[in-house]
């Protein structure tokens, strides 16, 4: 999991921020150390762990660092320029910068790039590279334009591939961006037009890149708050045809944050991003780091002062202007290992229907996508798009393009002709995609609620939460508490959250109404109550009270609602994410559920075996977790309600009955164990007999 | 196939000993195992499992600790304060050395080899060297205030680690002083016991050292500074053992509560460098104390009071999932503890320290098959003879094995030093007649003898050379059947065709004439078809075979689970056909019953078979030793509630 920890600021020395916020914040050849240059006439050496500067140094009065000083990885000098033009290098020996080795240039100089192992490179601001040996050797040499006019750079990065260095930087002019890649191993520019696609108008505010094996993923923020990522080829597929190439944006995460203020994002490793800036338009400046590849938000941080929107990423450290003061956040990602992960699983499988796929298989479904897609493509992770890639599956296609349009009654229809086709390998993302297409069209349509063709396709046993995360919700949207218990049944991977929601309206009133109306409709839909096996027990139980006037023996609700909590009951979870959501539901339904455990309880602990009859029943232990976590979840609220005190005390005097028995067993044991050997010496008696054995 | 009355005997009133100490040695994947009797076992485990050497024990001796060292060389120690080497080749003990320091406890050879350490009641830790030829005493460490019940060696060999009563000492062994002192708490679950034995100490290379002590405990220590890094309590009664792997990522701990524990060195987090040790997976194999544990590179290895060797594959090491991964549980011993005298129909069992003669009973009454008959007489109990050393020559005095011939006028004795005698048996006395000298090069002990029905042919086995035949009329070796890579189990030769019969460790059987020198058409044949494969998946080796004496196509053997007839003139039955018939034909008719049967006629009736002969053409003699009946006779395991919690 990634997490922020605790944030440091580094002081000592003021910094003279402009309004841009700072120049520059670099790595040093020293681990802990780095450079922070300010939009002034500074540059501070900061060692991070001790939170103290080591070193200062200033230009004169009048001279403006245009550049962000950088350490030279390879001599350990650090290289700063002033005046766009002027070039000095000193080491940490040197006091003023007056007094260090100067040298200036012939034209104005973007940014000076270095990285351990290689030497500096010095980027100009009509798009030449140098390297600073050679540029040292010869300054005033003349500097080629590369760039167009009116073209400016917006912002660089440099890599190492394969040992060899390599260099992005990205150009705007007019709203059009282009991407330049240079090697200089082979010393050759290939340009790229970054198309926005539908979003013409939005501006990019930050950009940042990683390796990506034969790609450099290039990972933008816009001002419509979205996160883009573009894939440019480091190897160009024709080096020689210099032509201008075209790079596909493709949404990665949507609306990350607001997009008028001045937002930031930096890559943190192949997974993970870090955004600043406000996730609503009202809301403060936040730093979240969200998972690309789950798209989930794993942790934010407020940052109430304000940022300048500038965000640097070295090592562990996240650095950032807070208010005015730089602010180091130290970033941890561990890789959680599943077994920590791993909660309450099913009890197990209903011997009678088939074993579902618990776990989808990530490389197959993407690997669906690249082998159509071409290559410096990349498509989008949602399937929503999947039809227009995948021309070559018409059926699912076809079916696709049927939802969008056409009744319940046809859809109903078409799908059924669907399903009758041979299964492919993908087949559990198809069933996805579909339900996600229903689904979508449920969103617009408030009337459309293809509640069959749902049902049909949750029946295939392929279908998980996670392959068609709305579908629960549209179903507790619409009270289809059917449709609820079926996914209850069949998926392994609910939330907890969405768990509890599903307790809490079968335990409302909802359940008890739609008995009344639907009886009719519901076993018309193929979902009989009467027959589920949960309800056998129930019903051959529900014999028992007439005769009896005993409260306790009598089921607390109705077969339909035992039913549904059986579902409940069955379904996985994690204590520590359930307890929360548990204290939500109301007291009164808690003593209701509370009853119906009880009501479990004491029937399993009728029988010798401590089972409930019927063909699913809830065992012992899931029942017992369950009465353990309602009780560890509202105890003080059920303890204030008189109406749940009787049944807290006979639970309470039944719990202790049952630790009396067991001891009084344990104290027969004994006893038991000689009536054993008995027996056993009884069977044994015969030492010698003699026998007659035929062989075949 | 025929009907037999079979005399199930089941007052062979045999309890193996429990086992004290287990021994794996990486080298040769040899087990060598000691029981509480001061037995010593060496189990093969390249040779499925098969237990090929057998050095017996003595009251005198109680074996505390056992380790192999120099590669092949086998040390024991025990209560009478003597070192003993084994002589792996004779079957005899090579000598034996007092330590002068009390009864010995514990004991571990150097990860070299070279050196021997042994802790005494006294507190004394001696080290001595290992010569060639014997081993010598080199000096005394820094002496403990009581008893050193557990030793280990650091793997570079320069500290070793010693488990006393309360604490642990570290050595330095160049010194012999002791570094550090480690404190055990004598606390269990609030509760101060009154002392805290450390039963088992491990010293891993990084300077951990890892010990497990009667309070149920495994603590990891710092070697270093001498503190306690972490603590597992793994039982509600004593830990009594522990065996660290050689790549030192898991080790095993055995505890009184017969609970195998397995800990492995697993990541924190995946793809992190930082590791822990977890506890990883409970095995509950045995009913009482698990008091030693062993790890071979694939397998967790556990022998206690319960008297059952268990070795567990690992199942992550096993790279093919065959049945050699399957759980082997081993309880009875590898030979034959009983002979049988056919014409007057008594029985002979063999104790560590006395025999028993018995006598079979009688019947007059007839039945079909699964009836008991009525007794007319029952089995008496003729004689218990307890071990007395009388005067004998020589070069008698270790016989590994003896054998009379079928006319009882000859008596074959198979000495250490790979020698065989033969003896004539006059009215009260005998006369040496022959000696077969052992091949030369070779003094490696015969095991395993057989002679033929008429007296001609000897036949010998040791556990690694071939079978060797002696003609015994002219008294010189007749033959040697070819060499097999797995050992003997079991030999025989037949009546008139003199063809002998070999069963070895890996289930194969192979027919030998010897008149011919080479091997029947019959065993060509099942060689190139190959055993059915439930056959070669058994556990148990072979440990008899005998003959029909009407029926020459007849081969009897039996293994501790089943016995079987082997009738060559039926065709041999392939992987798919079914090769224990279930139920007897109630409708069949006779077609289909000739058409499904095959030569291996299987009966799983009497189990754990220890012995099965045939006493006449129609009587056959089976001794079973149920296990309950063994469990009844070891001491109450440690009790566990039942109930609740």
């Amino acid at each position: 999991m990634a997490a922020l920890e605790e944030e440091f600021t580094l002081s000592g020395v003021p910094l003279g921020t402009g309004p841009d916020g700072l120049l520059g914040v670099e790595q040093c050849d020293k681990t802990d150390q780095f450079l922070i240059t300010d939009s002034g006439r500074t540059v501070i050496l900061y060692k991070v762990s001790d939170q103290k500067p080591l070193g200062s140094w200033s230009v004169k009065q009048g001279q403006v660092i245009t550049c962000p000083a950088v350490c030279n990885f390879q001599t350990g000098e650090y290289i700063v320029v002033h005046d766009s033009k002027v070039l000095r290098l000193w080491t940490n020996e040197d006091v003023n910068l007056d007094k260090v080795f100067k040298a200036t240039l012939s034209a104005e100089v973007y940014r000076i790039l270095s990285i351990p192992g290689t030497e500096p490179l010095v980027l100009f601001k009509e798009g030449a590279v140098r390297g600073l040996e050679a540029l040292l050797a010869e300054p005033q040499q003349k500097i080629e334009t590369v760039i167009s006019d009116e073209e400016v750079i917006k912002w660089t990065k440099f890599f190492m591939v394969f040992r060899h260095p390599a260099l992005i930087f990205i150009t705007e002019k007019h709203g059009n961006y282009f991407a330049y890649v240079q090697k200089f191993n082979s010393s050759v520019v290939s340009k790229y037009t970054l198309l926005l696609g539908q979003e013409e108008k939005s501006v990019i505010q930050s950009f940042t890149a990683s390796l990506c094996r034969k790609f450099i993923s290039l990972m933008s923020l816009s001002s419509d708050g979205c996160i883009y990522e573009s894939l440019i080829p480091i190897h160009p597929s024709d080096p020689e045809n210099n032509q201008l190439q075209r790079v596909v944006r493709s949404l990665l995460l949507k609306t990350v944050v607001s997009g008028n203020a001045r937002n930031a994002l930096s890559v943190l490793d192949q997974d993970h991003v870090a955004v600043l800036g406000p996730p609503l338009p009202a809301s403060k400046e936040c730093l979240s780091i969200w998972n690309t590849k789950f798209q989930t938000l794993q942790i934010s941080k407020e940052l109430p002062q304000g940022t300048s929107g500038q965000l640097w990423y070295y090592g562990e450290h996240l650095f950032m202007l807070h208010g005015k003061i730089l602010t180091v956040i130290p970033y941890k990602c561990e890789m959680s290992s599943l077994a920590g992960a791993l909660g309450k699983l099913k009890h197990g499988q209903d011997p009678g229907t088939q074993t579902m796929p618990h776990f989808v298989n990530w490389e197959a479904s993407q690997g669906l996508g690249s082998q159509n897609s071409e290559p410096s493509k990349r498509i989008l992770r949602r399937r929503k798009i999947e039809a227009s890639v995948q021309p070559e599956v018409p059926a699912s296609q076809q079916l696709l393009s049927t939802i969008k349009k056409d009744s319940e009654k046809h859809i109903e229809i078409e799908l059924r002709k669907f399903l009758a086709i041979k299964r492919t390998p993908d087949f559990h993302t198809v069933i996805g995609d579909i339900v996600i297409g229903l689904l979508g069209r449920c969103k617009t349509e408030p009337s459309f609620y293809p509640r069959n063709s749902l049902m049909q396709l949750v029946q295939m046993h392929v279908l998980s939460y996670s392959l068609c995360p709305g579908l629960m919700e549209v179903a507790l949207e619409k009270t289809d508490v059917e449709m609820l218990q079926l996914c209850l049944q069949q998926f392994p991977d609910i939330p907890e959250a969405v768990t509890c929601a599903c307790l809490k309206m079968f335990l409302s009133d909802a359940v008890q109404e739609e008995k009344m109306e639907e009886q009719t409709g519901i076993l018309q839909n193929g979902f009989n109550p009467e027959e589920d096996n949960c309800d056998n027990c129930d019903k051959e139980l529900s014999e028992k009270p007439q005769n009896t006037i005993e409260e306790t023996t009598s089921c607390p609700v109705i077969p339909k609602r035992a039913a549904l909590l059986n579902a409940v009951l069955h379904s996985a979870y994690s204590e520590t994410f359930l307890l929360p959501h548990l204290k939500d539901i109301p007291a009164q339904h808690i003593t209701l559920f509370l009853q119906y455990l009880y009501f479990l309880y004491l029937k399993c602990s009728e029988s010798a075996t401590m089972t409930l009859p019927g063909i699913h029943p809830p065992t012992l232990n899931q029942i017992m977790d369950w009465i353990c976590l309602l009780l560890d979840a509202n105890f003080t609220v059920v303890v204030m309600i008189p109406e749940a005190k009787s049944l807290l005390l006979s639970l309470y005097k039944f719990v202790k009955s049952q630790i009396c028995i067991c001891s009084e067993l344990n104290k027969i044991e004994v006893s038991f164990r000689e009536l054993q050997k008995l027996n056993q010496e009884k069977n044994n008696r015969e030492l010698y007999s003699i026998e007659v054995l035929e062989l075949f | 196939m025929g009907e037999f009355k079979v005399h199930r005997v089941r007052f062979f009133n045999y309890v193996p000993s429990g086992i004290r100490c287990v021994a794996y040695n990486n080298q040769s994947n040899r087990l060598a195992v000691s029981r509480t009797d001061g037995t010593v076992e060496i189990y093969n485990l390249s040779a499925n499992y098969f237990q090929e050497k057998f050095f017996p024990g003595h009251e005198s001796r109680a074996t505390e600790a056992l380790c192999w060292a120099k590669g092949q060389r086998l040390f024991s120690a025990g209560l009478n304060g003597e070192i003993i080497e084994y002589d792996l080749q004779a079957l005899n003990i090579k000598y034996s050395m007092d330590a002068f320091g009390g009864p010995i406890w514990s004991m571990a050879a150097s990860p070299s080899g070279s050196q021997l350490l042994v802790g005494c009641e006294d507190g004394s830790v001696k080290l001595f060297q290992i010569n060639p030829d014997k081993i010598q005493f080199e000096r005394n460490f820094d002496r403990q205030k009581s008893r050193i019940l557990s030793l280990s060696w650091h793997p570079s060999g320069t500290h070793i680690a010693a488990g006393s009563i309360d604490c642990i000492s570290v050595f330095d062994v160049k010194s012999g002083s002791a570094i550090h002192k480690m404190h055990v708490d004598r606390q269990y679950m609030g509760v101060s016991k009154r002392k805290c034995i450390i039963w088992g100490v491990a010293f891993l290379s990084d300077g951990t050292v890892i010990s497990v002590d009667s309070a149920g405990k495994v603590q990891f220590w710092d070697s270093a500074t001498g503190t306690l890094v972490k603590t597992h309590l793994v039982a509600n009664a004593d830990v009594q053992s522990i065996a660290v792997s050689d790549q030192e990522d898991s080790f095993v701990v055995g505890t009184a509560e017969g609970t195998v524990f397995h800990f492995q060195l697993v990541s924190v987090t995946s793809n992190s460098s930082e590791k822990q040790w977890v506890r990883t997976k409970p095995f509950q194999h045995h009913t009482h104390d698990v008091r030693t544990v062993a790890h071979s590179p694939t397998a967790l290895i556990s022998g206690g009071t319960d008297t059952h060797l268990v070795i567990r594959p690992l199942m992550e090491k096993v790279e093919v999932k065959n049945y050699d991964a399957a759980l082997r549980k081993i309880t009875f011993p590898h030979r034959r503890l009983i002979s049988c005298s056919k014409k007057r129909q008594l029985l002979l069992f063999q104790f560590s320290h006395h025999l028993d003669l018995w006598r079979l009973g009688s019947t007059v009454a007839t039945g079909k098959h699964g009836d008991t008959l009525p007794l007319s007489k029952d089995a008496d109990h003729l004689l218990h003879l307890k071990t007395k050393v009388s005067k004998m020559p020589a070069f008698l005095r270790s016989a590994v094995q003896i054998l009379f011939s079928e006319d009882s006028t000859k008596l074959f004795v198979a000495s250490n030093q790979g020698s065989l005698h033969i003896f004539r048996l006059l009215e009260g006395s005998f006369k040496h007649l022959h000696t077969f000298q052992a091949q030369s090069g070779t003094v490696e002990s015969m095991c395993l003898l057989a002679v033929s029905p008429d007296g001609n042919w000897l036949a010998a086995s040791g556990t690694s050379a071939g079978v060797h035949v002696y003609n015994v009329k002219r008294l010189k070796l007749h033959c040697t059947v070819p060499a097999y890579n797995f050992p003997v189990t079991a030999l025989a030769i037949a009546p008139k065709t003199n063809n002998l019969v070999i069963a070895h460790s890996d289930q194969q059987i192979f027919e030998y004439s010897i008149p011919d020198k080479q091997y029947t058409e019959w065993s060509r044949t099942i060689q190139k078809q190959g055993f059915h494969y439930l056959w070669l998946q058994r556990d148990t080796p072979i440990t008899h075979i005998s003959f029909h004496p009407k029926r020459p196509m007849h081969i009897l053997l039996h293994d501790a689970y089943m016995f079987c007839i082997i009738d060559k003139s039926l065709p041999l039955p392939n992987d798919k056909t079914l090769l224990y018939n279930p139920l007897p034909p109630t409708n069949e008719s006779d077609v289909i019953r000739r058409r499904t049967a095959h030569a291996f006629k299987i009966s799983k009736r009497y189990k754990p078979l220890l012995f099965m002969d045939l006493l006449d053409e129609r009587t056959l003699v089976a001794v079973e030793r149920p296990l309950d009946d063994i469990i009844a006779q070891l001491p109450p395991p440690i009790k566990k509630k039942k109930f609740g919690t």
